[in-house]
């Protein structure tokens, strides 16, 4: 079972009280935009084999979206940062880049 | 390849089973193929067979990172129905359980096809009004479904609880036709047909890379060497993402686990297959007695082949008021697959942004029963470079033209 540290509470909410929401910083594309740009806003994902950076609800805890990155081969957890973020911040970004170079590389 | 036939099994008896071949040569990679399908599992299959038998074209190579029918084709609960709500996939999926009926026969190969019937149940007013669109929907289409009384299904299951409490049995969507088949027999069924005509099975051969010249693939790296190609299809399911990156373009699919399990073997009590949608459950038994069980999908990207925990007990839980008798069974094994889910819950069998590559994905956590339609249909896009009437509908543009297949609210069954 996947466990994150809510940003928000600090709590440490298991999977069951949690409930995803999908990949993270997607960039909201609407009038203006080209159809190219607002169909891959809307459907095109990087669905990853790898790291992924996605959001999930705090749904049974606080209430709060917040923002995970994860590993979809291996369910490594590196950490969580809050949704207010519009990138990923350094610190989480080093422990991924260290990971990475520590052990095999993660495709 | 020598034919298997009741005089065959004689001869052999008498031979000490000594004189079978294997079902499928291994292979190693040749320098040039014309068409490279990359995924051994039923779907890449069957796309080489049908490339052979309706298109003669029989230079083909079949690429496989794992083993083959390793990935989902032998995950699944082997379940084969047609009853969806949409035209285009009434008519893919019937057009597959079709080939189905026949396919033993066709393939010399038991894939021990067995049309018990499916039962689906409505537990929800909602849900009843829903499957009786779906079966006007079917009558329309020329799927053979009826609607039948919770007396009726009683009758037909007696081990079946239709006074649940909480959700009580209000009717049935029948199809009699639907089933199961031995899954593992399907690929290898394929695979002993194909490798009979000289295309090559190349298993633990995994694509590492892509080799382009203007828009169009040349060659294709794996982990066996180059193999260079006229033409290559994508069928690989969960790892679909995974193959577009390397292709150049992205996909509007995403990858989550998928999970099954099942009991110890037990004496028969269901004779057919039983889908309970409103709770996320659905049953059969299998030939050896064990009850095969599964349940929704995970909600998150996942390649690990292994699902959430608590999902087997929210699927097992959703099914004791019904069959409350699974409440004293134990669980034997319990195991994972990765599924690409589009966001219509319809497959996606297309040309690509790039001009000689095809793809076949996105069938989500339905795509055992479609292996032959699939196959069929992806065959006759690859071979001439432009879909038939089946693939059409099912095209990489539907998504940005908005001309979705919604299957996703409709479907007869749980996402």
């Amino acid at each position: 079972m996947l466990k994150f540290i809510c940003p928000y509470c600090q709590v440490e909410a298991d999977e069951t009280e949690l409930t995803p929401g999908g990949e993270a910083h997607l960039k909201r594309m609407g009038p203006g935009s080209s159809d190219q740009e607002f169909y891959n806003y809307l459907f095109e994902r990087k669905n990853p084999r790898g790291i992924h950076f996605e959001r999930w609800l705090h749904s049974y805890g606080c209430g709060k979206w917040f923002h995970v990155v994860r590993c979809t081969k291996t369910m490594e957890v590196f950490g969580t940062y809050s949704a207010q973020e519009n990138n990923p911040p350094k610190k989480i970004l080093d422990i991924v880049k260290k990971r990475i170079s520590f052990g095999k590389k993660i495709k | 390849m020598k034919k298997y036939s009741a005089f065959s099994l004689v001869k052999e008896s008498f031979n000490n089973h000594l004189g079978w071949e294997k079902a499928w040569k291994k292979s190693n990679p040749k320098k040039n193929y014309k068409i490279i399908i990359v995924g051994a599992g039923g779907h890449g299959l069957a796309t080489a067979y049908y490339l052979g038998k309706n298109f003669g074209i029989k230079d083909v190579a079949v690429l496989e990172k794992g083993w083959l029918g390793g990935g989902n084709t032998g995950r699944n609960t082997t379940i084969i129905r047609s009853n969806y709500l949409q035209e285009e996939s009434a008519a893919i999926y019937e057009k597959s359980r079709l080939l189905y009926e026949t396919l033993s026969q066709e393939l010399n190969y038991n894939v021990m096809f067995s049309p018990r019937g499916v039962m689906m149940l409505c537990q929800t007013e909602h849900e009843l009004r829903a499957m009786k669109r779906t079966c006007h929907a079917n009558r329309i289409y020329g799927v053979d479904t009826i609607m039948i009384s919770p007396a009726r299904m009683k009758e037909m299951i007696p081990i079946i609880n239709i006074k649940g409490p909480r959700y009580p049995i209000l009717g049935g969507l029948w199809q009699p036709r639907g089933g199961t088949a031995r899954h593992d027999a399907v690929a290898w069924g394929y695979a002993r047909a194909i490798s009979s005509w000289g295309v090559d099975i190349i298993e633990n051969c995994e694509v590492i890379g892509i080799k382009k010249n203007k828009n169009k693939i040349s060659s294709v790296q794996t982990t066996k060497g180059d193999i260079s190609c006229e033409k290559m299809c994508f069928v690989v399911a969960g790892n679909s993402s995974v193959m577009a990156e390397l292709c150049g373009f992205r996909l509007p699919v995403e990858s989550v686990a998928l999970q099954a399990l099942v009991s110890e073997p037990i004496k028969p009590v269901m004779n057919c297959v039983v889908m309970a949608n409103t709770v996320h459950g659905y049953m059969s038994q299998s030939d050896k007695g064990e009850m095969v069980i599964g349940g929704g999908a995970d909600g998150y990207n996942n390649y690990s082949q292994r699902g959430s925990f608590q999902h087997i007990e929210e699927t097992v839980r959703a099914l004791i008021e019904t069959f409350p008798f699974i409440s004293r069974l134990r669980q034997l094994r319990q195991w994972g697959g990765i599924v690409d889910m589009t966001g219509d819950r319809s497959p996606i069998i297309s040309k690509t942004p790039v001009d000689n590559i095809y793809l076949n994905c996105g069938w989500g956590t339905g795509g055992f029963k479609a292996i032959p339609g699939s196959g069929w249909a992806t065959a006759e896009l690859v071979a001439k470079g432009e879909p038939g009437e089946l693939a059409a509908p099912f095209s990489l543009e539907r998504f940005k033209e908005g001309r979705m297949i919604d299957e996703s609210v409709a479907a007869a069954v749980a996402h």
